[in-house]
């Protein structure tokens, strides 16, 4: 290897200092290798985020094309709004539901696949497939298996039930939705969990069963605790993309029957981009905004808490 | 848990799992065989699981009925620019963060965070009215400059600048005292090592493109303009009714290569979502 012997400590001799030092060559690296992210995070997100706020004290439509400060106003709506209270409703109960069904299928999952059986694997592929199934298509499919006369039903009617119109019956749409979006996605909390099953040490198990205790007794006393910085994780993960959830509810219920499954996202589409209330979308974005940052920084405190695994 | 189990507990085991396999694979077969029967046997209950005479007619109608193939097309090449953009400017990214020393790197690395906590559904009015502005409204430069620059790319970057992190010091200083420069390093060195983040990047990156239905309905009204999962809701008849076995067969289309990459790639999908995965 033909290396030129030039080091850092022993400059070559009769030459002027340079101007790019390598710390100047690294700043300016530095610089320019974040400079497209760096941006795109101020034009795409941080500029837009303080608009949405400025656009907040305005009232404006679009199609009317006005644009007036009004201050506080919108607030003042938001709060007195009358569909408001459901729509919370609505997104905290697909949220709770979302998050419990979805942790305790995923434990579940992640449980019986944790076993030594010959080809386990297989079913762990088939399990985490719908993640990789197109989004629409995937809700398409049960919107078909969902209605009146579709596959569900058909099941149930062999079983002697006479199923409910699952979507356009306020008390079963959201449980459909929840139901639909779970199978959905519940393969990448089971991939989690069985990957911090397989962290927890098997001397413990066998220490246990040394001393007679049963494998529910193992699972409530080892498992459950060892695992819990990865089910608390997950969970405010889960909740944080539950209250992003719009293309589901979009194609399966239109927010109906009344608003029992219009959840806040949708409803800000809807009053923004189909009643062209821009003011007052934005106000709902701000809403939002406040929810999700503030789950999103508690996620960040546990992280550096429970020392998660990343990789 | 990893006792031993006897033969009767295995079969307990794989009749549990395969009952619970029903929801997650039946309806992705149905599906499949749905799209091949006339639309009057779609309703027939139960359902023919193995289509006996298959009917390909309605993946013709798929292609009549709107610019399925266009619009094929502008899924395919947005979700590919989007990938490509994202891959390049998160690595160079996340690489200076992990990597490069340089003044104020840990407060632009912050503000690049703050990213995370700004979900796009958020900022959709102001883009809106940006690109408005811009004239771009009905085109795809939002469906490919929201991704490549907002949470999806911060993300990206995250991951990237964990990956990089972890990556041993002494790896490049051999290069750095032979004089490289940064880029060279990053290219010839750091970027061939970070192969696993990157399929990871790639794969979380695409998915999110190929799905996204928010930023289209908001932005496109041109059918022949619209992405996938736009198009899959058009398949209407005139009285608003879908239209199943057309609309099934598009669905199928929509899903079946992404599908068919996973089965090859299996293990990058699931380790790759799995360190990525965002969403509920």
């Amino acid at each position: 290897m033909a290396r030129r012997s030039v080091s850092a400590a022993e400059p070559p001799p009769a030459a002027p200092r340079p101007f790019w030092t390598i710390a100047r060559r690294d700043t300016a690296a530095g610089f320019l290798f974040v400079a497209p992210q760096l941006a795109g995070t101020l034009v795409f997100m941080l500029v837009p985020l303080v608009l949405v706020f400025w656009y907040s004290l305005h009232e404006w439509n679009v199609l009317a094309n006005t644009f007036r400060y009004t201050g506080a106003r919108n607030y003042e709506l938001l709060s007195s709004d009358p569909s408001l209270p459901g729509v919370l409703l609505a997104s905290a109960l697909f949220s709770a539901g979302l998050v419990v069904l979805n942790m305790s299928l995923a434990l579940l999952l992640a449980v019986l696949l944790n076993q030594k059986l010959a080809g386990i694997a297989v079913f762990r592929t088939l399990f985490f497939s719908p993640v990789v199934v197109s989004l629409v298509a995937w809700t398409i499919v049960w919107g078909f298996l969902l209605q009146h006369n579709g596959g569900i039903n058909g099941t149930l009617r062999l079983l002697g039930i006479e199923g409910p119109n699952w979507l356009r019956t306020p008390a079963t749409a959201m449980l459909s939705v929840i139901v639909v979006q779970v199978f959905k996605n519940v393969g990448l909390n089971m991939v989690l969990f069985l990957a911090a099953l397989q962290g927890v040490p098997r001397e413990l198990y066998e220490a246990a069963r040394i001393d007679g205790a049963t494998r529910w007794r193992q699972f409530r006393r080892i498992t459950l605790p060892l695992i819990s910085p990865t089910i608390l994780l997950t969970s405010i993960i889960t909740i944080v993309g539950s209250l992003q959830v719009f293309a589901q509810i979009a194609v399966l219920t239109q927010g109906g029957p009344g608003v029992s499954t219009t959840v806040l996202v949708y409803y800000l589409y809807q009053q923004t981009f189909q009643f062209h209330r821009f003011g007052y979308g934005s106000t709902l974005a701000i809403l939002l905004f406040a929810i999700v940052a503030l789950l999103t920084l508690a996620q960040w405190q546990l992280r550096k808490r429970f020392v998660f695994h990343e990789r | 848990m990893n006792g031993e189990i006897s033969a009767r507990m295995k079969v307990a085991l794989y009749g549990l799992l395969c009952v619970l396999l029903i929801p997650f694979v039946f309806p992705t077969w149905w599906m499949l065989t749905s799209s091949l029967k006339p639309i009057s046997d779609i309703f027939v209950f139960p359902p023919e699981l193995f289509p006996t005479h298959p009917d390909w007619s309605s993946y013709a109608q798929v292609f009549t009925v709107q610019p399925f193939a266009q619009q094929y097309w502008n899924s395919a090449w947005i979700a590919a620019v989007v990938t490509a953009a994202t891959l390049a400017i998160s690595s160079m990214a996340g690489y200076a963060f992990a990597r490069i020393r340089f003044p104020g790197a840990n407060a632009l690395f912050i503000v690049v965070l703050t990213g995370l906590l700004i979900p796009s559904e958020v900022t959709i009015v102001p883009l809106f009215r940006m690109f408005l502005k811009l004239g771009w409204v009905n085109t795809h430069w939002p469906l490919v400059l929201i991704p490549v620059f907002g949470a999806p790319s911060v993300f990206a970057t995250f991951v990237m600048r964990q990956f990089f992190i972890a990556l041993p010091a002494e790896l490049e200083e051999a290069a750095r005292v032979d004089g490289l420069g940064r880029f060279r390093i990053f290219r010839t060195i750091a970027l061939p090592l970070a192969r696993p983040a990157l399929a990871s990047v790639a794969i979380f990156t695409f998915l999110h493109s190929w799905n996204l239905y928010l930023e289209p309905i908001v932005f496109l009204s041109t059918p022949s303009k619209f992405t996938l999962p736009q198009a899959l809701t058009q398949y209407t008849d005139a009285y608003g009714g879908p239209m199943w076995n057309i609309q099934l067969a598009a669905a199928t289309l929509t899903a079946l290569p992404v599908l068919i990459v996973f089965v090859l790639a299996q293990k990058q999908f699931v380790e790759g979502l799995a360190h990525t995965g965002l969403k509920g």
